[in-house]
């Protein structure tokens, strides 16, 4: 074991552990991308539908939700280069902003949704059944791709609360931080995914 | 023997004693051979309950009306033929076992590059199988919908379509994760001298196939959780009463469904692109073609998936840009074949099971690849559409190419991973009887379709009789040619005569260390050269 | 370790990409309230590319890594609108 384990050490290539961290983000792309043309052929087909129903989004809570995402994006960025420039502390300190962040993120989502099914509207029921039926298809992907979307923040958290801690234990440090940088690039490609559901969601009215 | 003196103190990864011991020295194996038997058993099991299954319908299917079982079981069977064979056999099948056991080696690595997440997919892989094999078990009855879980009917029926939807997502998970891997491993394990170019082909299409499994499975993925919400909370999405498109379902479904045939069948292109310099000793023809035709078919291959479609009610126009697309994706594929067949020129042949494998392969696969133009042209699909045309056809690429590619490469590397040899006498019998079996119940489907059998039927009319139960005899026969197959090769693993570690003579990297392979693969570093199918 | 160790982006570059984000932002905000007809779509995506282009490039470092990941970058994203573009011969043509 223990020359398996030196062989390891030797063997270690931060590049091949990016290259497969791309691989995963590509797979999360067209996971959304699907969603994406499902989008684009029923906004075609009632776009004067989906227009009205977009009216009922707010677009205050969607533009606030959008910075917070961002400048989380920037935080978990910053940690990085923080750790790199050996500056532990303030790398924790950035992680754990961008984890609240994903938290004020979630809550804004929670009493979006709230408010949506106070007014009974969420799949499957009676009032959605009667609605329109691009009315109807509007909401339904707006719960579906905010609601795959909230999942992959809550799989960030955990990914960057498993981070933080690792750091902290030092197994994370200045000379090999790939796994940081492999979950901030998760972190990125939820934002990224967050920048396009914004407008078409929000700003279509 | 090259490495005559290393050889004698290495341990092989059969008798390597590691961490643990017992059945947890391999369920807990992150050698990517040992993971890749645990593949091969997992995959085996499946392959011969699915076969079984399919020889069930045959039964069912020799005379009109109910001779074994009932409509409702019919249907069941014919959707966890499709499923068990298509999610757990052909689309693993050769990348997992033979991906993860040759592809390291020939590329002079120690492992893959992430070999814990190898393990992983495999554990991913169970999980998902045994969720299939719930399916069939729970209140509501197995699924009835045909392994394209097409809509509206897969969100209206009864039966257990979400536990069904849910184990072809996690499979399509290990998938991804498979691919992801050797992708990696590709890019970054090469031995220092080994260029792209100068990999052997096998690797090339492992290449290819990682990048549709990678790029092709989450559209899958994410349309089975479309489904899957449709069911539960009435999105409306494929309800055509709420507004939404069931052809858009189609369309998903293929977009990921069709690239899902390549990956079948690339890896086993890539196994016959071994054995035939091999056993005609020459270099192979046209390496480069061969290698890029793999890239693209997988590239072309994305974009047809239309030609499913083309009495759905598609627009004309995207028939007719599908159909043209579709006769493209036959160019790389003939490339393919002619090289083989040029190779083969002034070779001197020699006709060894593996051979005998490879070339049925090529017959087969251009039966299956020549009837798949009848398909994909428009005038003559509408005919054919749907009828049991379809299910010959596709037999001959998935069983016929791949099923056979597979085989070909069981009995090709079968003395590497076992260090010992089958018996060639029996082998040859049982490939005899396993080719005439296929072609009996194959063949007949073919001519019963064009005269308008439709597939997935439990009843028929009198007049399509004969052609079922010359089919039926042919599936029995087949069946035990697989049976004298498989026993002759368990025999040969268990009391096989020692294989010397180059049988074949060989001139890619497996045969340059012992058989069995040791635990680390290579003692000293291999000998790289930059054609690696140098015989002259 | 000089193999590993990847380019350092610099704290104020990463400000200045969240500022021109956040501008971003404001922007596609302020014209989508304004009925353009089909230009609202047009203005929303190409103002939401422009800033996904931004966060791969900057946030997501890969600007500064092997050409091999650009490619492949491009190559996904590429890929991605073909399928929309097939998809879309049959839905622009029934």
């Amino acid at each position: 074991m223990e020359n398996e384990l030196i062989h390891k050490e030797e063997t270690r290539d931060d590049t091949a552990a990016k290259l497969g961290m791309w691989i995963f983000i590509f797979t999360e792309l067209l996971l959304f991308g699907g969603l994406f043309i499902v989008y684009s052929v029923f906004r075609t087909q009632y776009s004067r539908e989906f227009h009205q129903a977009a009216l009922e989004l707010n677009v205050t809570i969607g533009a606030f939700n959008t910075i917070v995402l961002l400048i989380s994006s920037m935080t978990i960025a910053m940690a990085l280069t923080a750790l790199q420039k050996n500056n532990k502390k303030l790398s924790l300190r950035l992680i754990g902003i961008t984890i609240l962040m994903a938290f004020v993120f979630l809550v804004n989502k929670y009493f979006e949704w709230g408010a949506k099914f106070h007014h009974g509207i969420y799949p499957g029921s009676e009032l959605m059944m009667k609605f329109e039926h691009g009315h109807l298809l509007y909401f339904s992907l707006y719960f579906f791709m905010t609601g795959l979307h909230a999942l992959h923040i809550i799989a960030g958290m955990v990914l960057l609360s498993v981070i933080f801690f690792r750091i902290k234990k030092g197994i994370i440090h200045s000379e090999k931080y790939v796994f940081l940088e492999n979950g901030a690039l998760y972190w990125h490609l939820v934002d990224l995914i967050w920048i396009f559901l914004f407008p078409l969601l929000y700003l279509i009215t | 023997m090259i490495n005559a003196t290393t050889t004698m103190e290495s341990v092989s990864y059969l008798d390597h004693k590691g961490k643990y011991k017992g059945i947890f020295a391999w369920i807990f194996a992150t050698d990517h051979k040992r993971i890749a038997l645990l593949y091969l058993y997992a995959i085996s099991t499946f392959f011969v309950i699915g076969a079984i299954l399919g020889l069930l319908m045959r039964l069912e299917l020799i005379s009109p009306g109910q001779t074994i079982m009932t409509a409702q079981t019919y249907n069941g069977i014919f959707t966890v033929h499709g499923i068990m064979m298509i999610f757990m056999v052909v689309i693993p099948g050769l990348s997992a076992i033979f991906g993860n056991f040759f592809l390291p080696i020939l590329i002079g690595a120690k492992d893959v590059a992430f070999p814990r997440l190898n393990l992983f997919s495999w554990y991913i892989f169970i999980t998902g199988s045994i969720l299939a094999v719930l399916s069939q078990f729970l209140r509501s009855g197995p699924p009835d919908t045909g392994w394209t879980f097409y809509a509206p009917y897969s969100t209206a029926t009864g039966t257990n379509v979400i536990f069904a939807t849910t184990a072809a997502f996690v499979l399509g998970f290990s998938s991804i994760l498979t691919g992801l891997n050797f992708i990696v491993t590709i890019h970054r394990m090469r031995a220092p001298k080994m260029k792209f170019f100068s990999m052997p082909l096998f690797p090339w299409s492992i290449y290819a196939t990682a990048w549709i499994q990678v790029l092709a499975t989450p559209i899958i993925a994410i349309t089975l959780l479309m489904l899957i919400a449709e069911r539960l909370f009435k999105i409306g999405f494929f309800d055509p009463a709420y507004g939404g498109d069931p052809i858009l379902f189609q369309h998903m479904f293929w977009i990921y469904s069709h690239p899902a045939v390549y990956i079948m069948i690339l890896p086993a292109m890539g196994v016959i692109t071994e054995i035939i310099p091999t056993f005609c000793q020459r270099k192979v023809y046209g390496y480069k073609a061969i290698a890029m035709s793999s890239l693209a078919i997988a590239g072309v291959g994305y974009l047809v998936w239309g030609h499913h479609m083309f009495t759905s009610g598609m627009s004309e126009t995207a028939r007719w840009v599908f159909s043209l697309l579709t006769f493209i994706v036959a160019i790389p594929s003939a490339v393919k074949v002619f090289n083989w067949l040029a190779t083969m020129y002034k070779g001197s042949i020699d006709l060894k099971p593996p051979l005998l494998y490879a070339l049925s392969f090529i017959f087969l696969f251009s039966i299956g690849g020549l009837t798949g133009l009848v398909l994909g042209s428009l005038a003559t699909n509408i005919q054919v559409h749907d009828t049991s045309f379809v299910v010959a056809h596709f037999h001959y690429i998935v069983f016929g190419g791949m099923g056979f590619g597979f085989f070909a490469a069981l009995h090709y590397w079968f003395p590497k991973i076992y260090g010992r040899m089958y018996n060639f006498r029996r082998a040859n019998i049982a490939w005899g009887i396993l080719f005439v079996g296929f072609n009996l119940l194959y063949f007949p489907l073919f001519i019963i379709g064009m005269q308008g059998m439709p597939r997935r039927y439990y009843d028929y009319l009198p007049q399509f009789q004969t052609g079922h139960v010359i089919s039926t005899i042919g599936g029995i026969i087949l069946i035990i040619g697989l049976f004298l197959m498989i026993r002759n090769l368990v025999l040969g693993a268990r009391k096989g005569a020692k294989a010397p570690a180059n049988p074949w003579n060989g001139s890619t990297l497996e045969w340059q260390i012992v058989s069995p392979p040791p635990q680390e693969n290579f003692d000293e570093d291999p000998l790289i050269k930059n054609n690696p199918y140098d015989y002259e | 370790m000089s193999e590993n160790a990847t380019h350092i982006t610099e704290y104020k570059t990463l400000g200045i990409v969240l500022v021109t984000l956040l501008f971003f932002t404001l922007i596609t905000i302020v014209v989508t309230s304004f009925d353009l007809a089909v230009w609202n779509v047009v203005l929303a995506l190409v103002i939401a590319g422009t800033k996904g282009f931004l966060v791969v490039t900057y946030f997501m470092h890969i600007k500064y890594e092997s050409l091999l990941l650009k490619i492949l970058v491009g190559m996904v994203f590429f890929l991605f609108a073909l399928i929309l573009v097939i998809t879309f011969i049959d839905y622009a043509y029934r």
